[in-house]
């Protein structure tokens, strides 16, 4: 049976009623009940911007087809309820790619739309908005509207980063990119800190279409901030054009409680850190471990148990920022409660076109954290502050739990984008940041 | 190559089936009745890779237009080599238990019609000496139940027929494949309070391609329902009519 629960299985927010859009030209499925209503495609944000506790959830598995891929160009459309990895399917053996992908392929072309998701080329391309050159947004008055940047231009802005708020998305259009193969030169390089993170990330963003990097979140003192550093640019020979790439495994069951802890977090930072013994290393290898290393994991969210986890991602600006990276790492190091991953990436400039979108220039790093109750969402309230002294903000795709106030100082905009929300839409999310329990 | 028609592309099945073909770069022509579904999911197989890619709207029904349809189907992508019938109607047992009429119907559309097209393509299968006929029919044909006897009815029918064809057909070098799905989630199960019995409709349409491809006689699919049915199915019949199932 379908779960309706979102990726870090935190909050648990059931919706009254699951409804269904079978084909992109049916009638929004609204009754009289005036319930607020949520696109939901495959639940892999984090927190609750997927979840409409109380309302409906209107699944989008059905709308998955394509409507038109030109091969010459590169220019790809389809429902929104189609996988990036159904995607990557159908546009790799033909020799292209997407533009923009996050670091996980279950995620859909709406989700993708919606949160105006971001990857390791953020430096290079944007934002995956960027990218999208028209959508068809139904509301729930029945209107279909067409819109991209010349055509209801303002919606396409607010839809775009605009968490599902603003209607229906039934289909999208974006662009690719091209690829000779399917593989990807990559160089791992070890940091001992974050200034040579920095001095590496420097150098880097303009020969590496690709970068990122994984910080021992655990270390402490001078190792405070080591990490390894990953780059890449899509390989010209090596690979051939094929999506396809070795098994997976899954987790089958939620792990007890005390997998977890942090003498077991500390083993396995420490053992990711150590395990490239030279300085740097190069090879080239399939997309598929480079952009998806999670992926190979099916459900591993199951990993932290039933009672789930938090990630936690902020940007913050570049100068001002770095000094705030530090005191983060060093608060989370100190209480001992993460993470697997920290992952740690510097955005470029180039703006989103999302009215609401998260990237912008700065540095951004990503947590996960066991849900540990009380203690976890104070630990994240001291780093919400350290966020807002320096004007960074945090991302709401990943988020279960900021408070309304923080969400509006890091969106000042919010006011601007509620006009274009559709009067029968909502979700958990944006209740919980704009104080409105109305319609819940 | 291959060159498929399908009729009732718009189903659910039928559409994850024809990705497959899509893929392997084949010939298809769709029959449905909505002119929109029918060109969405045209134009999903073309993009997918579908060499070429005609349609018909129709209404399996009309009996008297299938050699029509066939005909059009040999003029759009050439000689048919593979008939997948994806087609169906699954009625509310209880008004059908009351009204002659919708019972009726359900044998019209699940079992003569298909028949019918079936008679069509058989003998044409047969005299060119090959060919598949690919039916998707239902685990509810092995056996009627209180909750389910007139779809039941009518596929279980349909699994006879196909039977005496896969042996009159055997000779001619013409493959049968009886599809025998369990549950699926699709538009046409969506009133339907999902279980965990329910299975999604790419598993299936994966697994109809691969028995397609393999000449497979029977499909049960997922593979359990199979074991399923031989232990509904040897319940004896004394013991059966008092239950409620």
């Amino acid at each position: 049976m379908k779960r309706y629960e979102s990726w870090g299985r935190y909050p648990q927010a059931p919706a009254k009623e699951i409804r269904t859009m079978f084909w992109r030209n049916d009638d929004f499925p609204i009754k009289e009940d005036r319930l607020p209503m949520l696109a939901y495609g495959k639940g892999r944000s984090y927190g609750d911007v997927c979840l409409n506790e109380g309302g409906v959830l209107v699944d989008t598995e059905h709308l998955k087809r394509l409507i038109a891929f030109d091969e010459k160009n590169g220019i790809l459309r389809c429902e929104a309820g189609l996988g990036l990895d159904d995607i990557l399917e159908i546009i790799v053996p033909k020799g292209w790619f997407l533009p923009v992908t996050p670091g996980t392929k279950y995620i859909t072309v709406g989700g993708a739309i919606a949160n105006d998701v971001h990857g390791k080329n953020h430096h290079k391309a944007g934002t995956f908005g960027r990218h999208v050159t028209q959508f068809e947004l139904l509301r729930s008055d029945g209107r279909r509207l067409h819109c991209s940047p010349d055509e209801n231009s303002d919606l396409f802005r607010a839809t775009i980063g605009g968490l599902g708020l603003t209607g229906f998305i039934t289909w999208a259009e974006f662009k690719l990119i091209p690829i000779n193969t399917a593989g990807i030169i990559e160089e791992k390089i070890r940091f001992a800190n974050l200034n040579e993170f920095f001095e590496i990330s420097g150098s880097s963003d303009k020969d590496y279409e690709y970068t990122v990097a994984w910080v021992d979140c655990l270390a402490s003192g001078e190792h405070l901030g080591r990490g390894i550093f990953m780059r890449g640019n899509h390989a010209t020979g090596g690979f051939p054009l094929d999506p396809h790439h070795g098994v997976r495994l899954g987790v089958p069951v939620d792990f007890p409680n005390f997998v977890l802890n942090p003498l077991s977090m500390k083993l396995f930072n420490e053992a990711y850190y150590n395990v490239q013994r030279q300085k740097e290393v190069r090879l080239v290898t399939h997309y598929e471990p480079f952009f998806y290393p999670l992926d190979a994991v099916k459900r591993w969210n199951r990993i932290y148990g039933r009672r789930g986890f938090l990630q936690y991602q902020c940007v913050v600006p570049p100068t001002d920022g770095v000094e705030a990276i530090r005191e983060i790492i060093r608060r989370i190091a100190h209480s001992g409660n993460a993470s697997f991953l920290a992952v740690l990436k510097e955005f470029g400039d180039i703006p989103s076109p999302g009215l609401l979108s998260f990237p912008r220039r700065g540095i951004t790093l990503t947590l996960d954290i066991p849900f540990q109750g009380m203690p976890t969402l104070q630990l994240l309230s001291r780093l919400d502050e350290i966020v807002r002294q320096v004007g960074g903000a945090l991302y709401p795709a990943k988020d279960a739990r900021m408070s309304a106030e923080n969400f509006q100082t890091f969106y000042p905009q919010w006011q601007e984008f509620s006009q274009y929300i559709d009067p029968r839409f909502s979700s958990s999310f944006w209740r919980r940041v704009t104080n409105n329990q109305e319609g819940a | 190559m291959r060159n498929i028609l399908i009729a009732g592309a718009t189903s659910a099945i039928a559409q994850e089936t024809a990705k497959h073909f899509a893929q392997d770069g084949d010939n298809l022509f769709l029959v449905a009745r909505n002119p929109e579904k029918l060109q969405a999911v045209a134009d999903d197989l073309q993009a997918r890779g579908a060499a070429k890619v005609a349609t018909l709207n129709m209404d399996m029904n009309a009996i008297d237009r299938h050699e029509e349809m066939w005909h059009a189907a040999e003029g759009a992508i050439g000689t048919i080599d593979t008939l997948l019938v994806a087609y169906g109607v699954l009625p509310d047992q209880q008004a059908c238990s009351k009204d002659i009429q919708r019972t009726l119907e359900t044998f019209q559309t699940n079992t003569l019609s298909v028949i019918a097209l079936l008679t069509i393509a058989a003998n044409i299968f047969a005299d060119q000496h090959y060919g598949t006929l690919a039916v998707i029919s239902s685990v509810a044909g092995d056996r009627g139940r209180q909750s389910n006897y007139i779809y039941g009815a009518s596929k279980g029918a349909l699994n006879i027929f196909l039977q005496g064809l896969r042996n009159r057909l055997y000779k001619a070098n013409v493959h049968v494949l009886t599809i025998k799905p369990g549950m699926v989630d699709t538009p046409m199960t969506a009133h339907l309070r999902k279980g965990p019995l329910f299975t999604n409709p790419q598993a299936v349409g994966e697994k109809i391609y691969q028995a397609i491809v393999k000449r497979v006689d029977t499909l049960y699919v997922p593979w359990y329902w199979r074991w399923v049915m031989v232990v509904i199915k040897a319940i004896p019949e004394s013991l059966f009519k008092r239950l409620s199932l």
